[in-house]
């Protein structure tokens, strides 16, 4: 991991006289007095860096809040405020970063600490019928605790006016989909503004951690949000890694990124050929579908599991490859991106589908710049973003990919950089197999010391992963935030359907795919 | 136009016969008698309902269409809405946000209607149990018929438990 950029925010707060302790880490940490929060992201926000995080923790009844920052290839850096005891309010960071509205609103909602300063307290993943004084982040609140239901309501925001009206949809969506909840406001057939309401596939994922050692919680990382398991399971894995100060043999990294990137094939085909299916042209889905199959065929037959799933653990992986399996492997990768590049001519060739998808849910560079969209979506808006690159954790310090970005930020700006991704995952895992280092593929994880912290990005299929993990005494976890990057790109979202008319929403939605379990967790 | 003709030519049908099943179905209940099935006239309309999910059940469910397993053949499709269904093919450790939802659109399916509980989280809350935020199995929250274990299960699983339920010949 790289937290070059901490020297870098050392230098810059010094130069504004605020001051300042770092903690050294691994990783290391700012820590800055309660006060001078906001302007440390004041001073962030003028330096051109990008919020990741925002969260909280607990240690001995007083509260902790803590932010990650990064700025390209200076990788990351992160500061935390501690709060005096009895004190349950924050500056927020809304003011400087608005991707921090919802980070902070879920701050409020588990910990019941309250951010001064933010326009929006609607409560966000504790629905109305939750009773107001649970806090489930918050020690003293049981895993198991029961909790009382009552009626309540949440005010949307509405529009006035002649001709406007509401579509509300979900949470039980149309399709074989995650729950949610969408509020339309519709002027004719065009959105004038949608507006989320998410937190239906909360599960207590951060609570469940707390009771957990590594290797127990490494499962629950796994379940995050399904579709991304591998760099969820690895991004939880190299932070509890960090934390214990040990790193994986050279072959279990090579591994694990080979397990990613062939995760990153298979969903962005599946999202090619649902997007097209979403413009009604069933031919592109069909040749994805039968793909993605493909590979979720060859995983069981190699791992043991169609998605991949329990197979990055602290220590290692779960298995190896032999040689078998690595020739079955590197040949069927290079057939697949073989067909999807056949299959990019096709779409490029058709002309239906690319009317529907050119100049829809454009976003541009500078929103996406403000909101720090991630991924797939940032970089089809020309923000040269990867956490394979710019945090440089093994084995791709050695195998930087080829970062590709591209201008529109439209739909068809989202199909285009994952066709482009398919071929670049695909280059990756040629060249990771061939250079498979010999040696061992997992080791036995050994429990790192109390007070030991860790924090870790990943560069998912989706976009960056950022895991931070803090443990207690007997190796358990006493705190473990994750930030999927659907909590990032979700905003996008919003954006980006306005002015688009409704029956292109469901094209727009595939083309982010954004997790609601990963954001909700 | 002709790439597309070359290629659905030189690809040709993937289509298979169902594979074999490992012991992962579950047939729960009395509700599951002939009568039923009959009623159904071997076509079967499927409400889908994530209750909290990880999201992978979805991608096996998902699977069930694609050319290899294509579910429709047995005469099995999704519904949009659950006025238009006959089974609802629940997933998740039904979190507390979704208990309610989980049921109106339950009361929503008209009689006769069946409901498989598919993936470890439907069948007993798996992972993530019965805490503050899951209720944990959907029998907790709805009469269940037919379970179908996995974490997902795979779509030769899903498949099964779905034509296990109507009593389709396989």
């Amino acid at each position: 991991m790289n937290f070059t950029l901490t020297q870098t925010l050392v230098s810059r707060l010094h130069e504004a006289a605020i001051p300042l302790e770092t903690r050294e880490g691994p990783p290391p940490c700012l820590q800055v007095a309660e006060g001078q929060w906001a302007k440390v992201a004041q001073i962030a926000r003028q330096e051109g860096l990008r919020l990741v995080a925002e969260w909280a923790s607990e240690e001995n009844g007083a509260f902790t809040i803590h932010a990650a920052y990064a700025l390209g290839a200076q990788g990351y850096a992160l500061a935390a405020t501690q709060l005096g005891q009895g004190v349950e309010e924050f500056p927020s960071l809304v003011p400087h970063y608005s991707v921090a509205a919802r980070m902070e609103r879920i701050i409020h909602d588990f910990y019941g600490l309250k951010p001064l300063g933010h326009p929006d307290l609607r409560s966000w993943i504790k629905h109305d019928s939750w009773p107001e004084e649970a806090f489930p982040l918050r020690k003293d609140f049981a895993l198991n605790g029961p909790l009382h239901r009552h009626e309540g309501s949440y005010p949307f925001i509405g529009t006035e006016g002649e001709g406007s009206y509401e579509i509300p949809v979900g949470p039980v969506h149309a399709g074989i989909i995650e729950p949610g909840h969408f509020r339309f406001q519709v002027v004719g057939e065009q959105i004038l503004n949608l507006e989320e309401r998410l937190g239906y596939a909360h599960k207590g994922i951060e609570k469940h951690f707390e009771s957990r050692d590594a290797v127990s919680a490494a499962r629950m990382a796994a379940r995050s949000s399904g579709d991304a398991t591998v760099a969820h399971s690895w991004a939880f894995c190299l932070a509890a890694e960090q934390a214990a100060g040990r790193a994986v043999s050279p072959r279990a990294a090579h591994l694990r990124a080979v397990l990613c990137e062939r995760e990153r094939m298979a969903n962005h085909i599946g999202d090619i050929g649902a997007i097209c299916n979403d413009a009604a042209w069933v031919f592109m889905q069909m040749q994805c579908q039968r793909l993605r199959e493909d590979l979720a065929r060859l995983h069981h037959r190699l791992f043991g599991h169609r998605l991949l799933m329990d197979l990055v653990v602290p220590g290692g992986v779960t298995r190896d490859l032999d040689l078998d399996g690595i020739a079955r492997l590197r040949d069927q990768t290079q057939a697949v991106a073989g067909e999807m590049g056949e299959l990019f001519k096709i779409y490029e060739e058709n002309t239906s589908i690319r009317e529907r998808v050119i100049g829809s849910g454009g976003i541009s560079t500078q929103d996406a710049h403000t909101l720090g969209l991630l991924g797939v979506v940032g970089r089809s808006a020309e923000l040269d973003l990867d956490a394979r690159r710019d945090a440089a954790y093994s084995p791709y310090d050695q195998c930087p990919p080829q970062v590709k970005v591209c201008r529109g930020g439209d739909v068809s700006a989202r199909l285009w950089i994952r066709f482009q991704e398919i071929q670049t995952s695909a280059q990756l895992i040629e060249k990771l197999l061939v250079d498979l280092p010999e040696g061992g593929f997992q080791e036995p994880f050994q429990a790192p010391a109390e007070g030991s912290w860790g924090f870790a990005v990943v560069e998912s299929w989706r976009g960056e992963i950022a895991t931070w993990i803090r443990f207690g005494p007997g190796g358990r976890i006493q705190r473990c935030y994750v930030r999927d990057p659907s909590m990032i790109n979700w905003l996008g979202l919003e954006l980006a359907v306005r002015e688009v008319p409704v029956p292109d929403f469901p094209l727009n939605n595939k083309s982010f795919n954004c997790s609601y379990s990963g954001h909700d967790l | 136009m002709q790439r597309i003709l070359r290629k659905i030519i030189k690809v040709g049908t993937v289509t298979e016969p169902l594979g074999r099943s490992e012991q992962t179905i579950e047939v729960l209940g009395s509700e599951l008698d002939r009568v039923i099935r009959k009623r159904f006239q071997k076509s079967l309309a499927i409400r889908q309902v994530d209750a909290g999910s990880c999201n992978a059940c979805e991608l096996e469910i998902h699977a069930m269409n694609n050319p290899y397993y294509d579910l429709e053949r047995f005469g099995v499709h999704f519904v949009a809405s659950p006025r238009h269904a006959d089974l609802l093919l629940v997933t998740g450790p039904v979190s507390r946000n979704m208990e309610v939802a989980l049921k109106m659109t339950y009361d929503a399916v008209p009689n006769p209607k069946m409901v498989i509980a598919a993936g470890d989280c439907a069948v007993c809350g798996g992972e993530f149990g019965c805490t503050y935020a899951t209720v944990g199995a959907v029998s907790q929250v709805i009469p269940v018929d037919v379970l179908i274990h996995g974490c997902p299960p795979t779509p030769t699983d899903l498949i099964r438990g779905i034509l296990m339920a109507v009593g389709l010949p396989e």
